[in-house]
């Protein structure tokens, strides 16, 4: 019998516990927005941001960039060859670029580029002490230090994104013009004809708008909500990856067959 | 500042706590604690480690809310302000953390510009002329263009003092000024604490173990143990004091009202030794 209330107790300590977590996450996450003038009034803060974050990132967004359009092209050619339309290789590298896989793998890079370094940083801040400090000097860290944070990666990457795909795709024609000889004008003109600026443009930078907001979020909240100890921080950054990587794939998911259907 | 032209004893006291009692999950620190402290003064708070000290600083900067009890500053209760009221009364204090919690992506001229950037549109100009003299007090003007990571403990923690006086605050509590400095600095740390109170016309409040440098510097000593204040006065009415517990502690006698051994099983029964 003393199990059994034991057994009900623990679960019912456990939905209290995630209840309780999802509520102070949602919390922060409307506080955010909420407290957010900050960071607009004083612009200087959030712009420093988009340059640390945007900045820091773009040695690997472009590389990987380059090197995920080289493959694109590559495998591309191999299956439309067999059509005899190698020429749609450069539509088919953009569309797969700006519809999906610049938002998502520039989202998984900055996750783990960008989101680790924020949760260490805001981390290592309240095992420090450093929050506290603020608040007792009555400067709500919110404000002052997550709001820019936040505004900052919602900025950083959409354009990271666009750099992504605008690397990819010249990586893509180096590929299929100079490596292959597909001919560079039927390459241009199939991509310039077949991809259209909302439907496909658009979507993707609604897709890394949106990446940007969970990816920041959730390395935000990571470093705000870790225990203060060497240990905690460094769960927090792993979390950060495991947690917005899987948001990622998943908002992903939903928003392609959101975007299917319009 | 018009209460300085009255009397002391007829002045109300800037910091007040009545039956103040504090824990958390079900634990209690603190237990009707009652204290006063008038303006001006240097109150060290000292007593065991997990003794409430801390926790006792906290309520005084509504850090944590008592479950009990009310705390005054200045005759206005913390509990029920709301942030910005809470915020306004914050902007009348300043804190030392014990490793001085500096913003380590900032020099030590901006973590002084910090609350004056933050709460004033100062010109430029006159910041950097305040944030110098603020590190001139604390001896280190010269040490504006390095780094947190660049300075050493005691001199990060004269940074943190130089920015908590940034605003001229009326209170400072102090988190274990005197952790982990060499004697040198310990010295220095407890001369600026009581040379600032004088000059400034602060009220200060030390949480502390270092009995040699607080009874030196403090009007006032109230020890902390088990959550509650087991004595208060003078630093030489509590070096007199005949009650065990303050003769245990202000001796460092191993053995005393404060145990050597954790409550533990008989020693015959642990070892397997007939007793």
């Amino acid at each position: 019998m003393n199990s059994l209330m034991g057994f009900f107790g623990r679960i019912g300590a456990a939905t209290r516990g995630e209840t309780a977590d999802i509520g102070a996450s949602a919390r922060l996450f409307v506080q955010l927005f909420l407290r957010s003038g900050t960071a607009l009034r004083r612009f200087r803060l959030t712009s420093d941001q988009v340059f640390f974050l945007g900045n820091r990132s773009l040695s690997i967004i472009g590389v990987s960039g380059l090197f995920v359009g080289f493959v694109l092209a590559l495998q591309g050619y191999y299956t439309l060859q067999r059509y005899g339309s190698a020429e749609a290789v450069g539509l088919l590298v953009a569309l797969s670029l700006v519809r999906e896989l610049g938002p998502v793998v520039t989202a998984l890079l900055f996750a783990g580029r960008a989101g680790t370094s924020l949760t260490a940083e805001i981390g290592l801040m309240k095992a420090g002490e450093q929050l506290t400090a603020m608040e007792m000097m009555a400067v709500d860290p919110v404000r002052r230090v997550l709001a820019p944070r936040f505004l900052g990666g919602i900025i950083a990457m959409p354009l990271l994104a666009a750099v992504f795909s605008a690397v990819g795709i010249i990586g893509g024609w180096l590929v299929a013009v100079p490596l292959i000889g597909i001919d560079a004008g039927a390459f241009w003109s199939q991509m310039q004809g077949g991809v259209d600026v909302w439907a496909d443009v658009g979507n993707g930078f609604i897709k890394s708008l949106v990446f940007g907001i969970t990816v920041t979020f959730v390395a935000l909240l990571q470093g705000w909500t870790c225990k203060p100890t060497p240990e905690g921080v460094s769960q927090a950054t792993t979390r950060t990856v495991v947690v917005s990587s899987l948001a990622v794939l998943g908002l992903d998911f939903m928003l392609t067959a959101m975007m299917f259907s319009i | 500042m018009t209460q300085h032209s009255q009397p002391i004893s007829a002045a109300p006291p800037l910091i007040e706590l009545r039956n103040v009692s504090c824990g958390y999950g079900g634990r209690t620190i603190l237990e009707g604690v009652n204290l006063s402290l008038p303006r001006g003064q240097v109150l060290a708070l000292i007593g065991t480690s997990g003794g409430g000290k801390t926790t006792l600083l906290r309520l005084l900067g509504r850090q944590i809310r008592p479950t009990k009890g009310e705390v005054l500053f200045d005759g206005q209760d913390l509990a029920p302000l709301n942030e910005q009221q809470l915020y306004a009364v914050r902007r009348r204090m300043g804190m030392l953390f014990q490793f001085g919690a500096l913003f380590t992506d900032l020099s030590v001229f901006e973590n002084v510009a910090f609350p004056l950037r933050e709460h004033t549109n100062l010109p430029e100009a006159m910041i950097r002329d305040l944030v110098l003299m603020k590190l001139n007090a604390v001896g280190l003007r010269g040490a504006r263009d390095l780094m947190p990571s660049e300075v050493s403990g005691g001199m990060a923690r004269r940074v943190a003092l130089a920015r908590a006086i940034a605003l001229d605050p009326e209170v400072v509590l102090y988190d274990e000024p005197f952790a982990g400095l060499d004697p040198i600095s310990l010295g220095v740390a407890a001369r600026l604490i009581r040379d600032l109170n004088d000059a400034l016309g602060l009220t200060s409040v030390i949480v502390t173990h270092d009995l040699h440098e607080t009874f030196a510097i403090a009007d006032r000593v109230a020890m902390v143990a088990n959550g509650r204040i087991v004595a208060q006065g003078t630093p030489a009415e509590l070096q007199a004091s005949d009650d065990p517990l303050v003769r245990q502690f202000v001796n460092a006698e191993h053995d005393g009202p404060v145990r050597f051994h954790q409550p533990a099983p008989p020693v015959g029964e642990d070892f397997g030794v007939g007793a």
